[in-house]
């Protein structure tokens, strides 16, 4: 009961700042009457909301999924049915809300923080040893990175006073303090992205937290830290970084794409194989720093501001699109795991007969990660790869195309499994119908958000941090 | 907006929406499940005969629905996509009858049914797709859909060879999609236009752009086109259920592959571009070689769906010897195949089919005598054969005739020799099996499944044979009149044709 009137309230309230945003542009909000840089400042454009909005749609349903497997608990709940689970998942909830409106870097250090905090716990109710092993890996590691964050805000605090991201992106000079701080702050906020090759905890954690969880943790705990970048990349430090900088953090997520696919490849768990393919798309994401800040020099003049919004927005597309998809995916391996009572890849054959909704669900969902269409993926990829021939860099063309291949392979993979007509009935145990249909719900998002591309695109460009008037020094 | 707009939507609608609610229904409720199925493909004939008719007299449909940005999802029901849609609807309603007789009392009939439509949705959507964006999205629902149809069966066969159909099709959509991203950044948002829409481009500053485009795209195209050496995914599929054989084979997914090249040469680049570029010349080569080499390959299969897929890479590629072979009659003659070949090679299938269900024979060596059993099945196949081979008056002689005048009409001599080699190789895959069906002795007495006074099998696998056959003797028989299939393309090329023709004189 309470837990639906949370849920509820919350989204009413994503929902009314949505339709603000949309209909009157980007929204700020000075705590208390205090402003920056005294006071906190929340801030609302088209992005936030967008994520804002993502993230309700995905923790309303991942919740009604665990509503629903503790209805109907029959012996392996996952944990759910803990007193800590209802507590931590709303604080989470809250935590996401804060991250997205925050717009000054130490608020953001403090959200990141308690997002951390409220996961690791959830992760580790799942009970198993493996899970707390994962679960203080993963502590540890987003320990480091905060450190590493929190150092590099110092660093600025001492030389610019202000920790207000718009103040910072005015004044900030290029000087080895500069420097240190942009390099410590983005090596931070990479081990929390778990990008390639400080991908090494994600895999064991994803894979091996209670199902909702994972979803959580691999559609919107990533997610937060690559906002922050993206935040910071196009805000603060737009007039500092340089191109060489951009094409790294490229150079870094198209081995991502190819090292995780193929890992992927190699799990014989279905969880595994879902976090591995995050660690693959989590590189599709960083894509957008050479798109952007390579397009700047490579790209006509005329055109340039087009071409480059597109860039930024196909990213975001691509990932608002991630969230859903993997969302979707983990909770439909979650309703698989649950009949078969394991995730093992030939311990699930032939089971689509059984689960034709959850397995269409990882299905639909698949499309969106391949990236074909109809589905929010294709629309994500198709400006990114229009963006990088628009620039001429056809190079990270050829490393999307790869990508949706790679992604093609784990996905049939595992549905490959479950079409095996088997001669020896196994009989799984029975799932909820809640559950399935919150999958495959998910995964139907995922693919409304490839049909009806222009609206959230339309909202993605509300205040665009991408448009070259936002950001001030990335423009030569 | 009109009905008129909606038309070509709702055309595809009456199938998808059959596919989606077969999806829910228990595989007990044939009843239910067969009244859909035929009910949509009634209802899709009867609003393709609704458009065929108003394009015949020059009215045109389209529904345009925002997509993407200044990219629309556009379908226009032009005289080339009616071709194609009359063709995949017609041939769907039939097939659909063969299926419910051919999976009767198998597994997972609502999956397969459901999969079904959904594929036939994509290729009439591919059909009425009004620009490249529109083209690509169903050209990638097609290869989706069909996935779980030739898996169908589950074996680790079945899965083998939907592996190798994915790893084939999905890396063509992949170059494709990458040729079509560049051709929309260097052109703009531009639509499917009898004659091409690249002219504002200047030839000079973009040729390379433009032939590394053109090959992408082609390229893309060329894996579902079947075009040698990128056709190794069709004869392994093979392993899936013979109606489906049939379908992919007729019209599907080799059939969207040629119908993207005919759209890229007339209606993106235009033919006079496409020259100027000088990749006609290696197009060509490429479809003769894979009229050789496919025919060749035919003639060592003892396996009789493998031998008619083998004859599929080689009959497809006249398709795209006729579109690379410069001039309007020997485009008439490549785009009317894409008809001819269909209602042959269906006919082909579905026969091969009957024999497999009826009397259990799937090599052509067991094939001694079979026509005693069932005459009608090899009456049918006869035809279909000799549409093939090319022998008047089955409408594969109008196509050959068309393609060999166009050659000669282009100076292009060797491409009769292309012709004339193939057309003995084909008698030499498709003759011997003709004759030991009915002049060989049986070697075991044949059992009676299906014989009842006038069928000698179950009838429904029997009547749409029989009516593909007759269609393959009629679209021949009466190519003068302008509503036969040869009549309707000389019209489509006079379109492509207007702006510019490399002869006097057009058909």
């Amino acid at each position: 009961m309470l837990v639906s009137a949370g849920a509820v309230s919350t989204l009413v309230c994503v929902g009314g700042l949505l339709r603000r945003v949309w209909l009157t542009g980007p929204i700020r909000h000075t705590v208390g009457g205090w402003s920056s840089p005294l006071g906190i400042e929340l801030y609302a454009d088209g992005l936030s909301t967008a994520l804002l909005a993502v993230t309700a749609v995905i923790m309303g349903t991942a919740g009604f999924y665990v509503v629903d497997a503790i209805r109907h608990k029959n012996g392996h709940t996952e944990g759910y049915d803990s007193d800590f689970f209802w507590p931590l998942w709303f604080f989470l909830w809250t935590t996401f809300n804060a991250v997205f409106l925050s717009r000054d870097v130490f608020n953001l250090y403090i959200t990141l923080e308690l997002l951390v905090l409220c996961a690791v716990p959830l992760l580790i109710l799942a009970g198993s040893g493996a899970a707390l092993i994962a679960g203080m890996r993963y502590l540890l590691v987003a320990m480091l990175g905060s450190m590493c964050y929190l150092l590099g805000v110092a660093l600025l605090y001492a030389q610019y006073d202000t920790l207000s991201i718009p103040q910072l992106g005015a004044l900030m000079v290029s000087s080895p303090g500069t420097a240190a701080a942009v390099v410590l702050m983005t090596l931070g906020l990479l081990l929390k992205t778990a990008l390639f090759p400080l991908h090494f905890w994600l895999p064991s954690a994803h894979g091996n937290a209670p199902a909702a969880v994972s979803a959580l943790l691999s559609g919107l705990v990533v997610k937060a830290s690559f906002y922050l970048l993206v935040r910071l990349w196009f805000g603060a430090f737009a007039g500092i970084v340089s191109v060489g900088a951009g094409n790294f953090l490229g150079l870094l997520g198209s081995l991502a794409i190819i090292w995780g696919s193929l890992l992927a490849l190699r799990q014989q768990r279905l969880k595994l194989v879902i976090a591995y393919s995050t660690v693959a798309q989590i590189g599709y994401f960083f894509l957008l720093f050479p798109l952007v800040i390579g397009g700047t020099q490579l790209c006509a003049p005329s055109d340039r501001v087009d071409w480059l919004t597109m860039a930024g927005s196909g990213a975001m597309y691509f990932m608002l699109s991630h969230a859903l998809a993997k969302a979707a995916m983990f909770l439909a391996a979650g309703c698989i795991a649950h009949a078969a009572a394991s995730d093992r890849l030939n311990e699930v054959i032939g089971i689509g007969r059984y689960l034709p909704v959850s397995v269409f669900a990882f299905a639909l969902a698949g499309v969106s990660l391949m990236g074909l269409p109809p589905s929010g993926g294709f629309v994500g990829k198709w400006m990114m790869l229009k963006a990088a021939f628009a620039t001429n860099q056809w190079w990270w063309a050829m490393v999307i195309s790869l990508g949706g291949l790679l992604a093609a392979a784990y996905v049939f993979m595992v549905l490959k499994q479950t079409v095996v007509f088997r001669l020896v009935d196994i009989r799984f145990y029975e799932v909820p119908r809640g559950m399935q249909w919150a999958a495959l719900l998910l995964a139907l998002f995922s693919l409304l958000l490839g049909v009806s591309g222009q609206v959230p695109l339309d909202l993605l460009a509300v205040g665009s941090p991408f448009s070259p008037r936002a950001g001030q020094g990335w423009l030569p | 907006m009109t009905l008129h707009d909606w038309l070509p939507l709702l055309t595809l609608l009456t199938s998808l929406v059959t596919g989606l609610l077969i999806f829910f229904l228990a595989e007990q409720q044939v009843r239910l499940r067969t009244f859909l199925n035929m009910a949509g493909a009634i209802i899709k004939l009867a609003l393709v005969a609704v458009m065929l008719w108003g394009t015949f007299h020059g009215q045109s449909y389209e529904t345009r629905l925002p997509l993407l940005g200044q990219t629309d999802l556009v379908l226009r029901a032009d005289a080339l996509a009616m071709l194609f849609v009359g063709l995949s609807s017609l041939l769907w309603f039939l097939t659909t009858i063969y299926a419910i007789g051919y999976l009767e009392k198998s597994p997972h009939r609502s999956r397969f049914f459901g999969f079904f439509s959904i594929c036939v949705t994509a290729t009439v959507g591919i059909a009425l797709a009004g620009n490249l964006l529109t083209f690509f999205v169903f050209y990638e629902l097609l290869t989706l859909s069909t996935y779980p149809l030739v898996v169908h069966r589950g074996t680790p066969e079945a899965l083998r060879a939907g592996g190798r159909y994915l790893v084939y099709t999905l890396s063509g959509a992949a170059l494709l999609l990458l040729g079509v991203v560049w051709l929309y950044v260097l052109a703009g948002p531009i639509e499917f236009t009898a004659g091409g829409v690249l002219s504002h481009l200047e030839e000079e500053s973009h040729r390379a752009a433009l032939i590394a485009i053109f090959v992408l795209l082609v390229g893309g195209l060329g894996v579902k086109a079947a075009f040698v050496p990128l056709h190794g995914w069709l004869p392994s599929a093979m392993v899936a259920p013979a109606p489906v054989s049939a379908l992919l084979h007729a019209v599907a997914v080799v059939k969207a592959g040629a119908f993207g090249i005919v759209r890229v040469v007339y209606d993106i680049y235009g033919i006079k571009l496409t020259e100027s570029l000088g990749v006609t010349g290696p197009l060509a080569a490429v479809a003769a070689f894979s009229i050789i080499y496919g025919s060749l390959r035919a003639l060592m299969q003892d396996d009789l769906k493998r031998r008619l897929a083998y004859s599929t890479v080689s009959q497809l590629s006249y398709i795209t010897l006729g579109v690379a072979i410069v001039g309007p009659l020997s485009t008439v003659g490549g785009v009317v195949h894409l008809v001819h070949q269909g209602i042959m090679k269906i006919t082909l299938f579905f026969c091969a089919g009957n024999l497999a269900e009826t009397v259990g024979i799937h090599r052509i060596s067991e094939m001694d005598g079979v026509a005693k059993r069932m005459p009608w099945t090899m009456t049918a196949f006869t035809i279909a054969a000799f549409g093939m081979i090319g022998l008047p008056p089955v409408a594969g002689f109008i196509s050959k005739w068309y393609l060999g005048l166009g050659a000669l009409q282009a100076g292009q001599g060797w491409g009769v020799g292309v012709l004339l080699m193939s057309t003995l190789l084909n008698a030499g895959y498709f003759l011997p099996i003709l004759y030991a069906a009915w002049f060989k002795e049986p070697h075991a007495a044949w059992n009676e499944k299906g014989l009842k006074d006038w069928w000698e099998s179950d009838w429904r696998l029997l009547l749409p044979t029989l009516a593909t056959a007759v269609l393959s003797l009629t679209a021949g028989l009466l190519a003068g009149l302008p509503i036969s299939p040869v009549g309707w393309v000389r019209m489509i090329v006079k379109q492509d044709y207007k702006l510019w023709t490399p002869f006097l004189g057009i058909p």
